[in-house]
């Protein structure tokens, strides 16, 4: 199963003397990164590097690490491109060191079809700055009744299936999406969330809702479902991948499921990293509200222990455009979701790895975490492998927004914050993908 | 103060000022001619997205006394139905200049956002479940002109607190001005970490006695049908304040309108100890205050832009 991109030239480039960090593959240090016809050829002592007629960036004090993957962005294509499409998305992905993306299918209409799947891989090998991979929806259309058609849907190409945005909410459809799995493989990742539970809430159930007269989310609505989902992938056997996990019960679930040999994996977003409903209190809809919910100190402190041992094996942005106008409303009214691609690693880096909170080196294992869970290979930076390499100064400080998006939209969680790190060039699928504009100043010689 | 959005946040002393403002009007009321020519030639528009009978009435009425011109909008048969949104609501209004908004939305923030695309001094009056600020200071200055200081007394808020802006305010406004608050309902209509407010939670009426004030709030039929309670008989049964429950000694208030029978009894609505009528007289000199608060005082130059600037001493008496 391969992810579609662009096509385009092999990039031949020498990145000297960057400090190399794969902690994966256990690379360490300073060298030259040299990268012919797409592929990591070998990693060079400083200045010993074959330029061999192609373009040599001087990458002293930069790192480079193996590119981010994100199992968890929304693209809005087909049907929301006032949103975002794959060009504005992938470029946005690019921007934040992604060398890779997977798609949700809630569009409109959902990706229920292979003729849906064939459209949009063939929309992405025109469009799309870094390879992506689209997930088709779990029930038809969504609405929770009938399978989709698994097995030719995987045919088409997709890479796994979620009815992100909503939950399956009844165990049984779960259950025969789960028994269909072994037909058909593809992981199935899951919006863990109760309706009956969450009902018309907005933000987490906690002091800061009840000071603010909003409805409340609680935290059992998420790990209620993971239990019971856990329980039926045990059951069956199968493979499930829990999205975006919130809170400090959602961890323990997770963690209980997987020390009884459930093959499950799970997902945390930077925001439920880095922020809490406190943030909420200003009523900024356009930063603060998305679904799972910003839950309490304690749930962020969960999933960050979540992070350091393993529980949870990825970063994912759940990277979810939205027009002005729909955030330009009354919280209660405001759409769910956040952007977060172009900015993922820099704020990793200014809140949890600055302080000391989290080592760069996991940081940057779990920012490439999300690919497995998925059958596809891990980014690296071993000689042999294919260039996927996010180049990143950590001096570097800039105002987020400041100079617009890559992304169609504007919603992001970070707008206005001044962040410390920034990716200053990606490699995606063997591809120069992205350069920040002020980049060229680099080239050496 | 440039707007009025909400109780969290005000001072004491900024309160006071207000309520020390509205003395000064109740004179006025008492006149043939009910008029000070305090806001004449600026404009206050009243923008109200929800139902209301006493809250717009006495805004209205009290920017009428102070000479101001009035637009009065209710979201039936405006553009507001038609699917404007309240930024282009705001933006249309706006070419009125208006001195003031005065408005009333059902969710939670509305105030806040007309604040940010609006030139206007913004006046909450009532955005969701979150804060109605107008009522809990009409409320405070009908407990001061009963009691003198809130300080050290105790005031419990019994009923519906989950759905409630008002409890919210004025839990917020009654500690602010020293009082001790229990808030007391069902757990189902308590909301979950409430007590990081700085109250107590109570869900039973047996310490009621303890309290000098009981405010009242209203409960919405339609909660039974979303399983907060089981019945209006068992929450009567439970909560409902009547004057067995209720000592001598002890003041009654709500917000309005009351479903007799159900949060309140028809004697302690009735009842000497209730000050619901005074609460509804006290809303039209509180909002005059308001409005000349947040108005006369923007004809001076405008200090400083920002918090640092102190809100500014009013341009002598009313009259």
């Amino acid at each position: 199963m391969v992810l579609d991109m662009r096509s385009g030239e092999g990039a031949d480039i020498v990145l000297r003397g960057a400090t190399v960090l794969d902690p994966v593959a256990g690379i360490e240090g300073a060298h030259d990164v040299v990268v012919r016809d797409g592929r990591i050829a070998e990693l060079a002592a400083p200045g010993a590097g074959e330029a061999a007629g192609g373009e040599e960036i001087d990458a002293e004090g930069l790192h480079a690490f193996p590119a981010f993957f994100d199992p968890h962005v929304h693209l809005r294509t087909p049907g929301q491109e006032h949103k975002e499409d794959i060009e504005t998305g992938t470029r946005a992905a690019a921007a934040g060191g992604f060398c890779g993306v997977l798609a949700m299918a809630n569009t409109d209409p959902p990706v229920s079809t292979p003729a849906d799947v064939e459209a949009l891989r063939e929309a992405a090998r025109e469009q799309a700055s870094v390879p992506v991979g689209f997930l088709a929806t779990v029930t038809r259309g969504m609405e929770g009744g009938e399978l989709t058609e698994m097995a030719a849907l995987r045919d088409a190409g997709a890479l796994g299936f979620s009815d992100d945005g909503l939950p399956v909410r009844s165990a049984r459809v779960l259950r025969r999406a789960l028994q269909y799995q072994q037909l058909c493989g593809g992981t199935i990742a899951l919006h863990e969330e109760d309706p009956e539970l969450s009902g018309a809430g907005v933000m987490h159930e906690g002091p800061v809702s009840a000071a603010l007269g909003l409805t409340g989310i609680p935290s059992v609505s998420e790990s209620t479902t993971i239990a019971r989902d856990a329980a039926l992938a045990a059951y069956e056997g199968a493979r499930i991948h829990v999205q975006h996990l919130s809170a400090a019960e959602s961890v323990e679930a997770v963690r209980a499921a997987k020390a009884a040999g459930v093959r499950i994996s799970a997902e945390a977003s930077p925001h439920h990293l880095c922020l809490t409903d406190e943030a909420v209190r200003s009523l900024d809809s356009r930063r603060f509200k998305m679904n799972p919910p910003l839950r309490a100190e304690a749930d962020r402190q969960a999933l960050i222990e979540g992070l350091r041992d393993g529980t949870i094996e990825c970063v994912a942005t759940d990277h979810a455009p939205h027009a002005a106008e729909e955030k330009e409303v009354p919280f209660e009214q405001a759409a769910m979701g956040v952007t977060g691609l172009e900015t993922a690693f820099a704020a990793l880096h200014t809140h949890l790895v600055l302080p000391g909170v989290l080592d760069l080196a996991l940081v940057v294992e779990r920012l490439a975490g999300g690919a497995e869970p998925f059958g596809l290979e891990r980014p690296s930076l071993a000689p042999g492998s294919e260039a996927n390499v996010a180049l990143c100064d950590l001096g570097a400080t800039w105002t987020v927004g400041e100079e617009g998006y890559e992304s169609r939209s504007s919603n992001s969680w970070c707008a206005g914050e001044e962040l410390t790190g920034r990716v200053q060039m990606t490699l995606a699928g063997g591809q120069v993908a992205y350069r920040l504009r002020s980049f060229s100043l680099g080239v050496a010689r | 103060m440039r707007h009025l959005l909400a109780v969290e946040g005000l001072s004491r002393s900024e309160i006071e000022a207000i309520l020390d403002r509205a003395e000064s009007f109740a004179e006025v009321g008492r006149r043939d001619i009910k008029k000070v020519p305090t806001l004449r030639g600026r404009t206050v528009v009243s923008l109200f997205y929800e139902a209301s009978t006493r809250t717009s009435s006495s805004f209205e009425l009290a920017a009428k006394r102070l000479s101001a011109d009035l637009v009065s909008i209710k979201a039936g048969g405006s553009s507001v139905d038609k699917g404007e949104s309240l930024k282009d609501t705001v933006a249309t209004l706006s070419a009125y200049d208006p001195a003031a908004i005065v408005i009333r939305h059902p969710y939670a923030g509305a105030a806040q956002l007309v604040a940010e695309w609006s030139e206007a001094a913004v006046v909450n009056a009532g955005d969701g479940k979150h804060e109605h600020p107008s009522q809990a200071l009409l409320d405070l200055y009908t407990l001061r002109r009963r009691l003198g200081s809130l300080e050290g007394k105790r005031i419990w808020i019994v009923g519906d607190v989950l759905h409630s802006r008002v409890a919210r305010s004025n839990l917020v406004a009654f500690q602010a001005m020293g009082a001790a608050v229990t808030v007391c309902g069902p757990p189902t209509l308590i909301p979950r970490g409430i007590e990081a407010l700085g109250c107590e939670v109570s869900h039973s009426l047996d310490r009621l006695g303890e309290a000098d004030v009981v405010y009242a709030l209203r409960l919405q039929k339609e909660r039974m049908a979303e399983s907060f309670l089981p019945s209006l008989r068992e929450y009567a049964t439970r909560f409902q304040i009547d004057t067995r429950r209720l000592a001598p000694r002890q003041l009654l208030m709500h917000p309005g309108p009351v479903n007799r029978g159900v949060e309140l009894s028809g004697e302690a609505v009735d009842s000497p100890q209730s000050l619901i009528s005074e609460q509804v007289a006290s809303g039209l000199v509180v909002r005059m205050a308001i409005l000349y608060e947040l108005l006369a005082a923007r004809e001076r130059p405008a200090p400083v832009e920002g918090e640092g600037a102190q809100s500014p001493t009013p341009l002598g008496q009313p009259a």
